[in-house]
């Protein structure tokens, strides 16, 4: 059922546009389970279990109970209205019975409970060891934000079996970070900071999900998790590094188009998005909402980035949040030349 | 209730169809200045089950949507006003007010031997706001939908340049209304009941609708001052919600569920009441543990009120605060258990009749079965971690709102129809309503318990592909859903005109609303009657006379 | 709970309200029959008097109860902003005036006082006194709403408003009443703001020339007369706005967004009250309350003893911290 999809995958591929200038779609891996998501981190393992006892628990008492109306209305079916049958006096109530099956269900919750509620430490514990990475939500991209690399990248890079500590923020509304894989998932609220941590268990790539509605794009919020195997993660940062610090000019800029989530709502081919696109727009002349037209030149293409609400083109609304701290001066200058090549 | 020979006084036996409540004043202005609660209850039936269709109406627009993972048929602003519109009516608009307003009002009287309830001026004030509040929300939908979501979680809900205040103020103006209704049954029942009629005497569904109204009473002005603020806020930014300003977010969802977390309880134990009636009249036995029934729904109205935190575990609430309502979530799970075993229990050695009424009951029990089970998964802390906002949610909430208080709340309307419209639907047709309908619940939220354990999200416009083919199958089950609301719409508006005259008690029923003819006079009874039995005493005394399809006393036998 | 009895319309007077006993003298039913079938005022849904006046009874304190949520709502706010910002709270009270709610709150009092009589009279039929005592209510809530008025005149004169329309005309080391608290504060203040802005002066002026004498002002030490009560107005320290001077702290607004949705809310109260008054004193200028029948009187003093309470709780949250 989750294989076979391919068809109507690349029907979607081909229908919508919607992810910008390369489909990021992670894939959905397959898994051992029916209900669940492949079991990829140690924080799984709690989760899985409940789930499975609540499963067969469920199961037993939703059959006990069909059961029961079933039997009840075949066996003591009326044969008709008019036939007046008077029913069979029984006990109205039974105290001893009504306590039985108040404490049996009780008993079952117990464990239930003090289960959730140690996996939910566990979940809130990070180890002390644990790496850090910083994930931001904004409207409508996650970006993580790795030790020594100056710009942030778009997805999730982890080294298998170490444990990892998210800090996550948002710039904006609330979003929730969610690794179906990893059985984990935290909010991320403006304002404030909030964790969660796991330790993967299997190389490969996982989606990530946002999981509080955020606004349009609510559902394009989707990026992956890359588990690395020993050894690939420290390659990879190092690569990206690398790759980050030589980029300049155009290179720099088409680089952070993806990955700082320009491409969500600036289209490069002309269609106008959430923002107006970057075709042909450096040396126009753009009315303002409620104010005299701006030529687009370096410093109001700067000024956008930084204080984007202070002159937005008419008919936009003003939705783009600022990227103030975010981009460096040589990352400002990188979008620039990018934009003035888009002709 | 007393034996029924006893109180054919209580009645004008003479009472016939040719003046009752529908006839006895005529014209438009006579419906909309009444002050009788049964005319103010059909007026509430008639506006709900036109929300229910709006809001169904909305949800096949989603469900179509999201047959295919791209865009469908709409794109991603208009999904979001829609799931947001659909979420919106059918709390606010539909299933709050649904069997309280609607069936409560004008059974619950009766059900007293009360000529009213006790404030009617209040009670058609309270179907007026229901009116304004919907044009508020209709006025949103006009200029520019929200798109909040149905619960307008700030920053998103302050900042979004949809008409999110109309909307909020609806929403307002609909919690006055079902204030008003829930302090006007709490009166009632305190001050109105008749000689006799001990709270122990009270049918079922009069507790239910008594403890639904404590609820209403105690939680909805919180949900009244919290979309204040967030109108407040949103206007002139005060600096509550909003971190930039120093206020906090998640303070909002705080606020927020803790009505909405008793306003589940609002939905649902009404729902229990109209079982609670349906379950014995069709077994012809007394209902079973009706202590134990009685209490408990006053016990889930007071444990609703302590566990509003569990829709926020991963909010960044503390661990000691989920802790807490995870452990008095269990709890809950207790008092609802004993309901279903008992109804069931009821049952044994019964001799049941598989009406159209019944058969709700028993969609009723299977559907709320798997919705109850399902919240004990989401109670669990850490499961809940995985779990929240996804459609294990989705798929667990429909299951107990749909499944259980829409379901119910069919069960009831099919069970008083004959009482107040004095008219018989077509029986075929009612079964095989009830039969799509439990088809099409099924199909289409079952699946999504399965989309939602394997990571999908809730209030997605787009998807991964690989979670089509479980869309796909839900979608088909909610066309199969909203068609047998239309096969049901469609016989019972048959039978206001063609339906054959219904006999005063066509069930066998004991409670007293069953003792006034079908329908009722409008002064319902000349006299309160003496109460002497219990609600679900005496249907031995009862017997089946085919000329009228109806129930009338056992002539020769005393009662019981 | 009270059963309800068959008895017939004349039936003996409710007991209740303020706990007032059947009157010894007759009723007073001066009024031409409004004849329901039980009598004048009595509803065609109640068997007797008693049963009516016990349902409104009940259904008043029901809705207190909600009226009592609806606030609860604001003072959790208060509270939880409070608690995690109080030198917002400190700062802004010394901008309220204080006289004007307490004179706010003998006024309310006073009209308590003439509500609760007014019961009284309506029991014992007394209607010019009831008439007179509903008329001083009224008068006292209008009082209450004129103070309001010249409040909130004086606070959008002041630039007090909420959220970006916060932009206070004075300082709060400006103002009287910290002045007279804090005499040494206020001057310390004072002279830190100076000497900021003739650094700043300075700066815009031409280029310090080389070799210029230096800033000459030594450091003293503050005390902590002069200290303590800018740091807990968050004037100073790490909650003010501008770290280099004395000014506002942070989010100050808040505490004016709170205060005029609190009392703004409550004024409407007042308003709501005022108009139920009205009505009551047309209707008891006609004669229509007496022993049988007070009811309304008694349920429109009850509310109006609750929109007292919350005055009395606002008082001293919003005009009197320390």
């Amino acid at each position: 059922m989750i294989a076979s999809t391919s068809t109507l995958a690349s029907l979607a591929f081909g229908a919508s546009a919607w992810f910008g200038s390369e489909p990021t779609l992670p894939k959905l891996p397959d898994s051992p389970y029916f209900w669940m998501p492949p079991s990829a981190s140690v924080t799984t393992g709690n989760t899985d279990a409940l789930w499975e006892f609540m499963l067969w628990m469920s199961l037993f008492f939703t059959v006990a109970i069909f059961w029961a109306m079933f039997r009840f209305c075949t066996k003591y079916r009326a044969k008709s209205r008019a036939a007046n049958e008077i029913a069979e006096k029984t006990s109205e109530h039974n105290t001893m019975l009504e306590l039985t099956w108040s404490v049996i269900p009780l008993l079952i919750v117990v464990p239930l409970f003090v289960g959730g509620f140690k996996g939910f430490v566990d979940l809130r514990t990070p180890p002390k060891s644990a790496m850090e990475i910083r994930a931001t939500g904004q409207k409508w991209k996650w970006l993580f934000t790795y030790p020594g690399l100056g710009t942030p990248d778009d997805v999730l890079h982890v080294p298998l079996n170490v444990p990892v500590r998210m800090v996550i923020n948002s710039v904006d509304v609330l979003h929730s970070l969610y690794v179906p894989a990893f059985r984990t998932k935290m909010d991320a609220v403006p304002g404030r900071y909030t964790d969660l941590w796991f330790k993967a268990t299997q190389t490969g790539e996982f989606p990530i999900f946002c999981a509080e509605y955020c606004g349009t794009s609510h559902s394009d919020m989707i990026t992956r998790v890359i588990v690395h195997a020993p050894g690939e993660y420290e390659k990879w940062l190092a690569k990206t590094i690398a790759a980050a610090d030589s980029l300049t000019g155009v290179d720099r800029g088409k680089m952070l188009y993806d990955k700082q989530g320009c491409a969500t709502c600036h289209s490069l081919d002309g269609t106008p998005k959430v923002g107006p696109s970057w075709k042909g727009i450096f040396g126009k002349t753009e009315a303002m909402a409620g104010g005299a037209p701006i030529k687009v030149d370096e410093n109001y293409l700067r000024e956008s980035m930084i204080d984007p609400q202070a002159h937005i083109v008419a008919g936009f609304a003003p939705a783009m949040p600022t990227y103030q701290g975010k981009l460096s001066d040589k990352d400002i200058d990188g979008l620039i030349e990018y934009i003035k090549s888009l002709k | 209730m007393a034996s029924p020979s006893a109180t054919a006084d209580v009645v004008a036996p003479r009472s016939s169809s040719s003046d009752n409540y529908l006839t006895h004043d005529k014209g438009v202005l006579s419906w909309i200045f009444t002050l009788d609660h049964k005319r103010i209850g059909v007026m509430y039936l008639c506006s709900v089950l036109f929300a229910f269709a709006l809001g169904g109406f909305f949800a096949l627009l989603v469900r179509t949507e999201l047959l295919t993972p791209g865009k469908t048929i709409i794109d991603h602003d208009t999904y979001n006003q829609m799931f947001t519109l659909h979420g919106a009516i059918m709390v606010f608009l539909v299933i709050i007010p649904g069997i309280p307003a609607a069936l409560g009002n004008i059974i619950m009287p009766l059900q007293l031997g009360a000529k009213d309830v006790a404030f009617p001026r209040m009670n058609l004030a309270s179907y007026h706001l229901w009116i304004v509040g919907a044009v508020f929300m209709l006025t949103s939908l006009a200029i520019n939908a929200v798109d909040t979501g149905w619960t307008f979680y700030t920053p998103y809900s302050t900042t979004t340049s949809t008409a999110v205040v109309p909307a909020a103020f609806g929403a307002f103006i609909l919690g006055f209304s079902s204030i008003f209704t829930g302090l006007n049954f709490i009166v009632t029942m305190h001050k109105m009941r008749p000689p006799g009629m001990t709270w122990f005497r009270l049918p079922l569904f009069c507790w239910a609708l008594y403890s639904t109204a404590l609820i209403q009473v105690l939680a909805t002005p919180v949900i009244g001052i919290t979309l204040l603020m967030m109108i407040i806020e949103r206007t002139v930014h005060i600096g509550i919600f909003d971190p930039t300003l120093g206020g906090d977010p998640v303070l909002f969802q705080h606020f927020f569920w803790f009505y909405s977390h008793p306003a589940v309880y609002i939905m649902i134990v009404p729902a229990f009441g109209v079982i609670g009636e349906i379950i014995p009249v069709f077994s012809r036995k007394r209902i079973f543990g009706y202590k134990f029934i009685a209490i408990s729904s006053l016990a889930i109205a007071f444990l609703g009120f302590l566990v509003w935190g569990h829709h926020m575990f991963v909010s960044g609430q503390s661990v000691l605060a989920g802790t807490i309502f995870s452990a008095i979530t269990f709890l809950i799970a207790i008092p609802t258990a004993i309901k279903v075993f008992n109804w069931i229990t009821t049952m044994y050695k019964g001799v049941i009749h598989l009406d159209t009424p019944m058969l709700y009951a028993l969609a009723f029990l299977w559907v709320f079965t798997i919705g109850g089970l399902t919240g004990v998964f989401l109670a669990v802390m850490s499961v809940d971690v995985h779990l929240h906002d996804t459609y294990f949610v989705v798929a667990h909430f429909h299951y107990v709102m749909m499944g259980g208080a829409i379901t119910a709340f069919m069960g009831g309307l099919h069970y008083w129809w004959p009482k107040f419209t004095g008219k018989m639907y077509n029986e075929k047709s009612g079964r095989f309503g009830a039969l799509l309908v439990f088809i099409g619940l099924n199909v289409t939220f079952f699946p999504q318990f399965i989309l939602g354990s394997r990571g999908m999200p809730r209030r997605y416009y787009n998807y991964l592909p690989e979670f089509q083919p479980l869309h796909v199958l839900s979608t088909l089950g909610a066309y199969t859903l909203g068609l047998g609301f239309l096969l049901t719409a469609f016989y019972l508006w048959k039978s206001i005109k063609n339906g054959k005259k219904a006999a005063a008690n066509p069930w066998g029923g004991a409670t007293l609303e069953w003792q006034c003819s079908s329908p009722p006079p409008y002064y319902n009874f000349h006299k309160a009657p003496v109460i002497t039995a219990g609600p679900y005493d005496g249907y031995e005394n009862l017997m089946y006379d085919e000329a009228i399809d109806g129930y009338v006393p056992r002539k020769s036998s005393q009662s019981a | 709970m009270s059963e309800s009895t068959s008895e017939s319309a004349a039936a003996t007077a409710p007991k209740g309200g303020h706990g007032a006993p059947a009157p010894a003298h007759g009723e007073h039913d001066a009024h031409a029959g409004h004849g329901g079938h039980g009598g004048p005022h009595l509803a065609h849904h109640f068997d007797t008097y008693q049963q009516q006046f016990d349902a409104g009874k009940l259904g008043i304190w029901l809705f207190l109860l909600t009226e009592v949520l609806f606030f609860s709502g604001l003072f959790c706010a208060y509270t939880v902003y409070r608690g995690m910002h109080p030198e917002v709270f400190v700062y802004a009270h010394y901008f309220l005036n204080t006289s004007m709610g307490a004179i706010n709150t003998c006024v309310l009092l006073i009209s308590s006082l003439t509500a609760a009589w007014a019961v009284r009279n309506a029991q014992l039929a007394q209607r010019k006194l009831l008439v007179l005592n509903i008329l001083i209510t009224i008068a006292c809530a209008c009082t209450f709403m004129v103070v309001k008025f010249f409040e909130y005149e004086h606070k959008f004169h002041d630039g007090l408003l909420p959220g970006p329309a916060f932009h206070p005309t004075e300082q709060v080391w400006e103002l009287e009443t910290f002045k007279h608290k804090h005499p040494e504060a206020a001057e310390y203040a004072e002279k830190l703001t100076k000497a900021a802005e003739a650094k700043e002066h300075a700066k815009g002026a031409a280029a310090p020339a080389p070799g210029a004498a230096p800033e000459s002002a030594t450091y003293e030490r503050p005390t902590e007369e002069q200290l303590e009560p800018l740091i807990k107005a968050g004037v100073l320290g790490p909650t003010a706005e501008d770290q280099t001077r004395p000014s506002k702290p942070r989010n100050a607004h808040v505490f004016f967004g709170i205060y005029f949705f609190m009392t703004g809310l409550h004024g409407i109260h007042v308003l709501g009250g005022i108009g139920v008054f009205i009505w009551l004193l047309l209707r008891a200028n006609k004669g229509e309350f007496g022993p049988k029948y007070f009811g309304p009187i008694d349920y429109a003093a009850l509310y109006w003893h609750l929109v007292d309470l919350i005055w009395i709780y606002l008082f001293p949250l919003l005009y009197l911290i320390h």
